[in-house]
């Protein structure tokens, strides 16, 4: 295998890795405040069809994934109405969510499947994007994997150190207690759940404008579940979100590969390695787990209604 | 502070704060109706009531986190707004709650910043974390995460997080209620130096020999009205009561001491691993108890107590068939309806949830723990009217106040629920009756009631297993008393040969006898000696 090769597989697997990172990363940042959105897929098919459907119209990529962000958060407020402002169950509204925007988006997509766009423009540094073996890698990848990566640190930094986020993981643990001490539980929630949906929608509109540049209903054929499954295989943990995003976007990648070189496996079961994958990290991780402490929000999925 | 400011505030005549005519509603419930209440600098302000007289909800309007319905509180004389406890804290008013207000996932150090201002780094809280516990005695490790500490641990956390903001009025809500006698000490050190350095403390206790030790002066409150103000050192703990309660609380009359039964329930080296994260496993318990006695394990909250009442009602079975034995035979393999058919009863610590379901009515909660020793089903179908007719003779025995004829569990206050629960086991004439924390949270009155039907039952032949927290509980009722400490049980002690002192050194962690204590005899006797 030359190293070309290599470096091919290697980009693929980080643009497979990419959605997943962006959605993961949103919904950490929800259920670190106690509030677990089972949506994430809808949010996610809805803004890969708002975002195509707005960069067409525009002919911008940027437009478009505005216009992903901002279809994620409208389903998002929606969800925050209900499960943060009236208390409603998390999950069956979580459900409902991802229901209602994969309809949602083949009513909205309907008149721009089959049409195909320029996928989203990679970085070209003169030089460097042409190193040998890593420049591609490095320095010439689309905008949405840098946006990733950064979103990776900046959600650490937030979580770990500054107040807010400190604020938004004492909810996370214990929203009477927080609240006891004045803290605005529902506020920071509505505020994460909106995050959390903006992000799901940028990662949709990632599939829709650069990872196969066109539309067709719902394609983000369960990547939203995997992200989902990715923030407790994470241990809701932002960095151990990138790996694990890599690791089943390998498995992806591998499988792609595996099924082109003749491998005799069947393809059915080459396709379920991601999920295959996930569901051996959930059971990891819960072998692991008796230790101290909890390693999930201790209030996640527990609605909460002050009086005043 | 100095001295020198308490004085300056004691000569301002304008109370530090003043709540004045204070009306919370829910709905059609008044929780405080016209409450005037004045707090000066450097006192200790007792607020008593038995549960739902309005204590806590006058707390909360004082720290923001409830707005009144009608009045107005005051700070030196001026009308002021708590908005939220951010407010509240602004005036210098801090609070340290009874069910702590803590994140437990998170530090001791994280715990304290969430209630501090922006820009304080990490170091330097750090440092005013040790600074302060060098003057008070209240020393914390800021990087431990709050799961790995003790109740008393957590106390100072909260009174570590109080005092940080320099507050002229901390409110304690029920302080005492979860330390060993050693800690409560410590605490008392803590809040005679905040009076004297010129501080108003609003001290809410049930235990009214702490509040007469402490206050100067106090605040009585029923049903949600101010009954009565007094110098509590003037009064008798028995005087308190009744003021607090508005009749004679009836003292829990000794049941004619009846001949020593056979041993009815035994425990022999009973083990089991901690089912989770944060619980305790049980090492080689053994215990013995003869009809017609009561037995009380102390201890503090976390040690073992919900294990142990789990081993004991069949939640969680046993190794070995051996390791409980009701009426001499092994039952440790069974499950808690097995055990209730051999006369066994249970009542569990969590009144919401375990012992009672809170959605579903008082009729049907009669059913849950009572279809297999009561006539309730027939065919496998309810009898609805039989299970009427057994939850209103509960409530009638008992005195359960309740709204409406058949209520959900949840609508009843902690004190009428309790008393339902405990009832539905004693009708049930249980030959064995386990207990765990019968009058937590419990007002004197109904509390009295639940001890004297403990104690009548016990008198009719029954043995009884109390496992509670409150000494002085199991000192007025317990005929021998045990110590449960990380999982393992002290030999039982009757209640003449020791005292609360040695009881309460057991339950710290003392390994040695205490002195009070020398003898201490094995478990299997100490239970006959009685």
């Amino acid at each position: 295998m030359s190293l070309d090769l290599v470096q091919m597989i290697l980009a693929t697997v980080l643009a497979a890795a990419t959605p997943l990172i962006i959605a993961a990363l949103g919904e950490l940042v929800a259920e670190r405040a106690g509030v677990l959105n089972l949506g994430v897929e809808g949010m996610m098919v809805c803004g890969a069809a708002l975002g195509f459907a707005a960069a067409v119209e525009t002919g911008s990529t940027l437009a478009g994934a505005l216009a992903g962000i901002g279809a994620g958060m409208a389903l998002a407020a929606l969800f925050g109405v209900l499960t943060v402002g009236l208390a409603a169950n998390q999950v069956a509204s979580g459900l409902a969510l991802t229901i209602l925007g994969l309809g949602l988006s083949g009513l909205a997509g309907a008149g721009y499947v089959g049409l195909k766009r320029e996928p989203a423009p990679h970085l070209a540094v003169p030089g460097l994007s042409d190193l040998p073996g890593v420049g591609r890698l490095l320095f010439g990848q689309d905008g949405f994997v840098y946006a990733a990566l950064a979103l990776a640190v900046a959600v650490s930094w937030f979580l770990w150190r500054t107040r807010a986020g400190l604020i938004l993981r004492a909810i996370g643990d214990d929203a009477a207690a927080t609240h006891s001490l004045g803290l605005p539980v529902r506020g920071v929630r509505f505020l994460a759940v909106l995050f959390g949906g903006g992000c799901a929608g940028l990662a949709g509109s990632y599939l829709s404008l650069a990872y196969t540049p066109f539309w067709t209903p719902a394609m983000t054929a369960g990547r939203g579940w995997i992200a989902l499954a990715l923030v407790v295989f994470a241990s809701w943990r932002p960095a151990r979100v990138v790996g694990g995003a890599v690791l089943f976007g390998g498995a992806t990648v591998l499988q792609l590969h595996a099924q082109a070189s003749g491998i005799g496996l069947p393809g059915q079961l080459l396709s379920a390695l991601p999920y295959l994958a996930t569901i051996l990290a959930l059971v990891l991780l819960s072998l692991g787990r008796r230790r101290g402490g909890s390693l999930a929000p201790a209030a996640l999925g527990r609605d909460f209604t002050p009086h005043r | 502070m100095t001295a020198g400011t308490g004085r300056a505030a004691a000569a301002d005549p304008r109370p530090l704060f003043g709540a004045y005519g204070i009306v919370k509603r829910f709905g059609d419930f008044t929780a405080n109706d016209h409450i005037d209440l004045e707090i000066r600098a450097g006192e200790i302000h007792a607020l008593l009531g038995e549960n739902g007289a309005g204590k806590s909800t006058l707390m909360k309007i004082l720290y923001g986190l409830l707005a009144p319905t009608e009045g107005v509180v005051t700070h030196r004389g001026d009308v002021v707004r708590l908005g939220s406890p951010e407010d509240a804290r602004r005036l210098g008013i801090g609070m340290v709650f009874q069910h702590f207000s803590l994140c437990e996932n998170l530090t001791v150090a994280e715990n304290i910043a969430l209630v501090m201002g922006r820009g304080l780094g990490r170091a330097a809280l750090a440092r005013r974390i040790a600074a302060l516990g060098e003057t008070y005695g209240l020393h914390l490790d800021p990087e431990r995460p709050v799961w790995s500490l003790s109740a008393g641990e957590r106390q100072r956390i909260e009174i570590v997080r109080c005092l940080l903001q320099d507050p002229k009025l901390v409110i304690l809500d029920e302080p005492t209620s979860v330390l060993t006698p050693g800690e409560a000490e410590l605490l008392f050190t803590v809040l005679e130096r905040l009076r004297a350095e010129g501080r108003a403390l609003l001290y809410i206790s049930h235990r009214l020999d702490e509040v007469r030790r402490l206050c100067a002066r106090a605040t009585i409150l029923r049903a949600g009205k101010v009954v009565g103000a007094c110098d509590p050192r003037a009064e008798s703990a028995g005087s308190l009561a009744a003021m607090m309660v508005g009749a004679q609380v009836c003292e829990v009359a000794p049941a004619a001491p009846a001949a020593p039964g056979g041993e009815r329930l035994r425990l022999d080296r009973l083990s089991l691993p901690a089912p989770g994260l944060h619980a305790t496993g049980l090492r080689d318990i053994s215990l013995a108890i003869r009809g017609g006695e009561i037995l009380g394990i102390a201890g503090i909250a976390g040690n073992g107590q919900a294990e142990l009442f789990a081993a004991l009602s069949g939640e969680t079975r046993a190794g070995q068939a051996g390791a409980v034995l009701i009426d001499g035979v092994p039952a440790g393999h069974l499950g808690v309806n097995a055990r209730r058919r051999r006369g066994a009863a249970f009542v569990p610590e969590e009144r919401n949830g375990h012992a009672a379901a809170p959605g579903m009515s008082l009729s049907e909660n009669v059913v849950l723990s009572r279809h297999a020793t009561a006539p309730l089903t027939r065919f496998g179908f309810l009898r609805r009217g039989a299970a009427q007719a057994l939850a209103d003779r509960v409530i009638a025995t008992f005195d359960v106040r309740k709204a409406g004829p058949d209520p959900a569990a949840g609508t009843l206050s902690g004190g009428n629920l309790q008393k339902f629960v405990v009832g539905r086991e004693i009708l049930a004439n249980p030959g064995i009756l386990v207990v765990d924390q019968p009058t937590w949270g419990v007002d004197a009155a109904a509390a009295a009631r639940i001890r004297q039907a403990l104690v009548d039952l016990a008198a009719a032949g029954s043995a009884i297993l109390v496992i509670s927290q409150d000494l002085d509980e199991l000192f007025e009722i317990a005929d021998s008393i045990a110590v449960l400490h990380a999982g393992t049980l002290s030999p039982a002690v009757t209640r003449a040969r020791t005292t609360r002192e040695a009881v309460g050194l057991l339950m710290g962690g003392a390994e040695d006898m205490p002195p009070a204590v020398t003898g201490a005899v094995p478990p299997s006797e100490a239970a006959h000696a009685t």
